[in-house]
């Protein structure tokens, strides 16, 4: 091995990468992201030379190339039709989806050829880019930022999620973190990251509801707040209800005030994000003043459009009475009253518009709390968990899964597998039998929603249990395992019971990248791909290396007098060679001495076995001898 | 040497010793992973109908403290695995202990008494019938939120009388008894849960 020899504390392994390897938090929003970073619980957003948080959610497809943020919204107004915005509408989402907005998007989605579902696509500027591609593009942005201001690279995040957000909106999220160079650290939902914000911030106690407004998405969360454990009771929402359809109400509304145009065929064309830019401008100023006037000029014909703040409402008012109606059921789900509830959390910059607040607070019976930025809540509690994560703490977050599973059963109906609001992780076994003398395969179709029927529920996965062994019918018992973990996602697993025979299953998500896209997608982003996985798989080797030497250390403490003195200092000596190559950034010899390490203490690792057992044929528990051992040394 | 065999199995990180069921390594302190096992047991209780709500909550809070996939994100990915696997188990055994429906069926099912929540004797116990048809006809006349207030009360009452009477079957180890018991307290939960619906409909109007 070349290189220099690096010295250090006896028995301290250095902590390389530490300050450089810092792991940020991620709000990727409909209209603007942000991103922030922790330390020592404390969290700051990154801000840019002019002090602004917020980049807005837009990417331009330029000539001169791909741009983000406000300089791609500028686009808006010269190059409509290079510019998308709102992406994290279709995240997940297949054809089928986009036609309950159909009209409101203002950017043309491509229908897939075979009609075989799949996500949506988008043509702009003369490409076809899937919504993971854009959002990529988003993150990459925000990834940039992030590393200017702190200095160093910047390759793990906590990203945020509405709590809303399906199995395929979640994957679609991790994909894009992938695409842009970022490893996941974790999804945390948007209200739960609020939460962590406030509870750490003030050591909040008691029940709190998070009323979560965003440009896109609307989440309410029942969270308890207990010695440092963040608890979701219960949590609903609308994936597909946000300020974005304020600004669209606004929007038609002045359009209809147009003679002779017509207010949704407009609106899949330049004119409709006129209208939009002028709608959204009508609703912020809104906030603060009682009416204003503004001005459409489409195909060079302007028109003046009054606004007061009783229009406004009057316009918005179903959305935000549907909101309501949600938050009652969540409460309801969480067997909490508002009377009970000890804060209320209002996130999102939605929440800014008077009505909202007011109603909120109507339902709630009280002010809410608003010591923290709407729009950095979430960041800045993403950014906590990612320092949690990395660092430690004693701050706990217990989810739950945001909709029911289940499987779709004969006549198309939906029997559920697991009811929304169990806590994760969680897994589930439901089992199956065949119909069928002989039947060797079957499907499976799981489906997430609260509807009876499968058809009205959002469609996860369809895969086939194939390679069940030649029996009668009904004699086959095959136990499916639902899967969801931390982050929300679910995986599927299958075993027949009464031959042992383990099923492989492949699941095909319905509205996801198969493996083979997201390859191709990380193969054309070159700038990325390579150096990433290295690191990674550096990372992991790592991990591998130092949890090795920590084993063998422990082991050779409690059961060292198992050893004479030659045979312990073989063992010494690999643990070293070890120890040398973690501090170098050669992945092979880190493997090659882990693989050593391994060899050279099998011996020791069997007599210790030994001991293990014959200390258990005389009654004793190995953690008995183990302390006594230990307690000896 | 059967039975030592299967009380202690070998660590995957430090290949020693690990008495089965055991989460940890008594050695280099390594995730184990997990193995089928009772809810009482995965909160370290012994099985018992009395349970003190406030202390199960504590063990849940602490098991999630060490066991939580969170807690292991700087480490391998077998490790985070067996973390999320521990706490599956012990979400669900929370979930089975913390209402008293659940852990009833769950000590009927360890003493292998069917409960009375399947389909075929929920109609034997006329008395129960009555009585649940009375209390939604109250529910159903409630008109204002107080109203409904008073209905809940009174069904509290019977739930917690039930509650208190169910424990007393399984001290006397009377399974039937206890079985009848569950099924009415189900009734009256189902009841409770219709009871809020219909006063959050009220709050709303």
């Amino acid at each position: 091995m070349s290189g220099l020899l690096q010295i250090h504390e006896p028995g301290r392994t250095p902590l390389p990468h530490q300050r450089e390897d810092m792991a940020v938090g991620i709000d990727l929003g409909t209209t603007n992201s942000l991103v922030a970073f922790a330390e020592d619980g404390q969290a700051e957003v990154v801000r840019d030379s002019r002090g602004r948080a917020l980049v807005p959610s837009v990417v331009a497809y330029l000539e001169r190339g791909v741009v983000v943020g406000e300089e791609a919204r500028r686009e808006l107004l010269d190059e409509a039709e290079r510019v998308v915005v709102s992406v994290k509408r279709l995240m997940g989402r297949g054809y089928e989806d986009v036609q309950r907005v159909a009209g409101q998007l203002p950017y043309e989605v491509e229908i897939p050829a075979d009609g075989d579902g799949g996500m949506v696509r988008l043509r702009v500027a003369g490409r076809t880019l899937s919504p993971v591609e854009v959002s990529a593009e988003i993150l990459r942005a925000i990834k940039a930022r992030a590393e200017a201001a702190l200095g160093h690279a910047v390759s793990r995040a906590v990203i945020t999620v509405p709590a809303h957000f399906d199995d395929a909106a979640r994957n679609a999220t991790k994909d894009a973190a992938r695409l842009a160079g970022l490893e996941t650290l974790r999804l945390v939902n948007e209200p739960t990251a609020a939460a962590l914000a406030y509870g750490l911030d003030e050591a909040a106690e008691g029940l709190y509801a998070v009323y979560d407004l965003g440009g896109g998405t609307f989440d309410v969360s029942v969270l308890r707040l207990r010695m440092g454990v963040f608890q979701v009771l219960a949590t609903g929402g609308d994936p597909l209800l946000g300020g974005d359809d304020f600004d669209r109400l606004v929007a038609e509304h002045f359009l209809r005030q147009r003679a002779g145009v017509p207010g949704d065929a407009a609106l899949t064309s330049n004119e409709a994000k006129m209208a939009l830019i002028s709608a959204r401008l009508a609703k912020e100023c809104l906030t603060d003043q009682d009416s204003g006037s503004w001005t459409i000029d489409v195909g060079g014909r302007p028109s003046r459009h009054d606004l007061d703040r009783a229009t406004l409402e009057a316009l918005i008012e179903p959305l935000v009475a549907r909101t309501l109606d949600i938050t009652r059921d969540v409460l309801a789900d969480a067997g909490v009253t508002p009377a009970e509830i000890a804060g209320l959390v209002l996130v999102g910059g939605s929440t800014r518009v008077p009505m909202v607040r007011r109603r909120v607070a109507e339902v709630f019976g009280r002010e809410p709390l608003d010591d923290i930025d709407p729009e950095e809540v979430v960041a800045r509690g993403a950014a906590l968990q990612a320092e949690a994560l990395t660092r430690g703490s004693q701050a706990l977050l217990l989810d739950v899964t945001p909709l029911s599973l289940g499987i779709e059963t004969m006549g198309g109906l939906c029997e559920k597998v697991m009811p929304r609001n169990t806590p994760v992780p969680a897994a589930r076994a439901q089992e199956f039998t065949t119909y069928q003398d002989g039947q060797s395969a079957m499907m499976i179709h799981v489906v997430q929603g609260e509807r009876e029927l499968v058809a009205e529920n959002r469609s996860l996965a369809r895969f086939e249990l194939a390679g069940i062994p030649p029996m009668a019918a009904g004699a086959a018992r095959i136990r499916v395992t639902f899967a969801v973990d931390a982050d929300g996602l679910l995986t599927v697993s299958a075993d027949e019971a009464t031959t042992g025979v383990r099923q492989q299953v492949a699941v095909k998500p319905s509205y996801g990248l198969s493996e083979d896209e997201t390859a191709a997608m990380l193969r054309a982003s070159m700038e990325h791909a390579a150096a990433d996985m290295d690191a990674r798989l550096l990372r992991e080797a790592r991990v591998d290396g130092e949890r090795m030497i920590q084993a063998v250390t422990a082991a050779l403490r409690v059961d060292g007098d198992l050893l004479d003195g030659a045979e312990r200092e073989a063992i010494a000596g690999v643990v070293e060679a070890l120890r040398r190559t973690l501090a170098g950034d050669d992945r092979g010899s880190i493997q090659d001495a882990v693989e050593t390490c391994n060899a050279g203490t099998e011996e020791f690792a069997s007599r210790r076995m030994d001991r293990g057992i014959r200390a258990a044929l005389k009654g004793h528990s190995v953690a008995e001898v183990a302390e006594s051992l230990s307690g000896e040394n | 040497m059967n039975a030592s065999d299967n009380a202690v199995s070998r660590c995957w990180s430090c290949h020693g010793p690990v008495n089965r069921g055991a989460a940890f390594c008594p050695t280099c302190s390594a995730i184990q992973p997990p193995h089928a096992c009772d809810p009482f047991r995965t909160l370290g209780l012994a099985p018992g109908f009395d349970i003190d709500s406030a202390d199960l909550e504590q063990r849940y809070f602490a098991r999630q403290r060490e066991l939580h996939p969170d807690r292991f994100a700087a480490n391998s990915p077998r490790e985070r695995e067996y973390a999320s696997r521990h706490t599956a188990n012990l979400n669900d055994a929370f979930a089975m202990l913390r209402t008293p429906v659940k852990r009833a069926e769950a000590l009927l099912a360890a003493a292998g008494h069917a409960t009375g929540t399947g389909e075929t004797d929920t109609v034997a116990d006329e008395e129960l019938l009555v009585e649940a048809m009375e209390m939604r006809e109250g529910l159903a006349e409630a008109r204002s939120r107080s109203a409904v207030d008073a209905v809940v009360a009174a069904q509290e009452a019977k739930t917690d009388a039930c509650i208190a009477a169910l424990s007393r079957a399984f001290a006397a180890e009377d399974r039937a008894a206890a079985a009848r018991l569950v099924l009415r307290l189900t009734y009256l939960q189902k009841f409770a849960t219709e009871a809020r619906e219909r006063r959050g409909r009220l709050t709303a109007a």
